[in-house]
């Protein structure tokens, strides 16, 4: 790879061990997808927290604070594994609790800006057109290079790390014009009226296209789609397919039409989504022995808007006894939330409203599930039905008034 | 000897166990994270063990997650000998060059032509070439 003097400098040590350890790091990674150099950022977003990281983990960031590591960019964190208000009652490790504040207290020192979203897109940093970014996790990369047209690939937690230390990240992926051409059409036919459907999109797109490089455009819908539907839209895709991009003409900034949104590729793929493969979708999966006693609003954190509705519907009624409905949001929209009464509508209802985490990251998940004979998880998000089976959850993807309707009932349908 | 050139590779020499996946895989989706056996319901590979074994995947899963559960895995020494995929994705290999596990994409011919699950591999990352040095009985 190219380096520039300031590269070279850091390479030598110049802006200590840490950022040293950093770079060499990047070139190697750079040097895997042929990267000729580094590109500038202006913003990180990582994901670090005990859940993901373990114990080498914080090993590791002990050390860097040892090192003098420092951010050189300005860097949020993802969504985290302990609400600590919660921690007791949802059977956490008190230990492990510990060592989460440490990871917390330790990423503030190297001067992290502790978040704690998964939705940085939505309320904490919009990057603008071409602007390069180094953001992980993948709902906040598909979101930054399709929606705002900024660039980002997806950096893992050490890379991002990375990228944050040094203040730049190798140049390949959606950094490059020449990957980020539209590779197939897909047509919208189908009305989308709920963000399961959203997701359901995402699902049949996805997993019939698994490639990181594979870039959907979709076209003919018949109207705006709102922020909280590309987000499960997204973030759908980047889970089912590994995909960290995709056009919509007429919404993303660079699909004014399908030609420009091709790149001047002629697609060989055209695909279409009727209201038809989206009912087959959500009653495609096994309902396994019943069990309608967990429903969860998780994975992508809600939106402001997303709770107001959720407050809406939840509005004098009560999740049934012996059930569990967990909603997930950060701590600024709680705030708002709390303010504007949708969290004490939500609560009223029996609703646990968990701050600055992800139900999919918690800690002591899978003995949570055991110890709670949960068998079956219900959610209106179509990643997290995808990607919670290690925990061994059957899963099960729903509408949003539909999951209400589930977690008040305790009848699955 | 069969052998399998592959387009892009990070890593050291290694030798081990072959463990060939029809399907994509996420250390975070599929794994179980403490035994190194893969658990989630459905996948081709359901309880088999990827500790200290050869992977070949076709593709790789969504996942930021997956970057540091390589370092995680590799710490409580249940991380396999080298990742072959097909198709990856920048997590994968970010969190494998973190780890100091091999990693390589793009192969041909396919391994369903040259090797199955339990023949003994070597990964040679400089020369992007797998060699099948003993085919299971």
């Amino acid at each position: 790879m190219q380096l520039t003097p300031e590269e070279q400098s850091i390479l030598g040590g110049g802006r200590g061990a840490a950022a040293q350890r950093a770079l060499e790091y990047q070139i190697e990674v750079g040097r895997f997808w042929g990267a000729e150099r580094f590109v500038p950022v202006t913003n990180v977003h990582m994901m670090g927290d005990i859940e993901v990281m373990g114990d080498a983990g914080l090993e590791f960031l002990r050390n860097e604070v040892k090192q003098f590591a420092r951010c050189a960019v300005p860097t949020t964190t993802n969504a985290r594994c302990i609400d600590f208000a919660h921690c007791e009652r949802m059977g956490q490790d008190a230990g492990e609790a510990m060592k989460e504040k440490e990871i917390i207290a330790t990423l503030r020192r190297m001067d992290v800006v502790t978040t704690d979203t998964c939705i940085n897109y939505q309320t904490v940093y919009q990057p603008h057109l071409g602007e390069h970014v180094a953001w992980g996790d993948t709902g906040t990369v598909i979101y930054a290079n399709s929606v705002f047209g900024a660039r980002s690939n997806f950096e893992a937690g050490p890379a991002a790390f990375a990228a944050a230390l040094t203040g730049r990240t190798p140049e390949y992926g959606f950094h490059l014009s020449e990957n980020r051409g539209g590779s197939f059409t897909v047509e919208l036919k189908a009305a989308l009226n709920d963000l399961a459907d959203w997701g359901a999109v995402g699902k049949l797109v996805g997993e019939t296209h698994q490639n990181y490089y594979a870039v959907p455009v979709f076209h003919g819908y018949h109207r705006t789609p709102g922020a909280d539907e590309l987000k499960h839209l997204g973030v759908a895709l980047a889970s089912y397919g590994s995909m960290g991009m995709f056009h919509f003409v007429g919404v993303t900034p660079e699909a004014p039409s399908i030609e420009v949104a091709l790149g001047g590729r002629i697609s060989s793929e055209r695909l279409s989504i009727t209201d038809e493969q989206i009912e087959k979708t959500l009653s495609s999966f096994n309902l396994g022995d019943g069990d309608a006693r967990l429903v969860v609003f998780s994975g992508p954190q809600q939106s402001l808007f997303e709770m107001k509705h959720l407050a809406s519907l939840f509005k004098d009624r009560k999740v049934k006894p012996g059930s569990t409905c967990i909603v997930t949001t950060n701590s600024a929209i709680l705030a708002q939330c709390r303010d504007l009464g949708y969290a004490k509508a939500l609560e009223d209802a029996g609703v646990t409203i968990l701050e600055g985490v992800c139900f999919y990251i918690l800690q002591n998940l899978s003995p949570m599930r055991i110890a709670n004979r949960w068998t079956n998880m219900v959610s209106n998000s179509a990643k997290i039905v995808n990607i919670i089976g290690a925990h061994r959850f059957n899963t099960i993807l729903r509408r949003t008034a539909d999951c209400v309707e589930i977690s008040c009932s305790g009848v699955l349908r | 000897m069969s052998s399998i050139s592959v387009t892009r590779a990070y890593g050291a020499v290694v030798e081990g166990e072959a463990v060939v996946s029809e399907e994509g895989f996420s250390p975070r989706y599929d794994l179980d994270r403490w035994t190194g056996v893969i658990t989630k319901p459905g996948h081709k590979l359901e309880g088999t063990s990827i500790v200290d074994k050869i992977c070949f995947f076709p593709a790789a899963k969504g996942g930021i997650a997956a970057g540091w559960a390589f370092y995680d895995i590799k710490w409580k020494k249940i991380a396999p000998k080298a990742f072959i995929f097909g198709v990856t994705n920048p997590v994968m290999v970010q969190g494998a060059i973190f780890a100091g596990i091999p990693i390589t994409e793009g192969w041909d011919p396919h391994p369903r032509e040259v090797v199955n699950t339990g023949d003994w591999v070597r990964v040679d990352p400089k020369r992007k070439l797998i060699e099948v040095l003993k085919s299971k009985v």
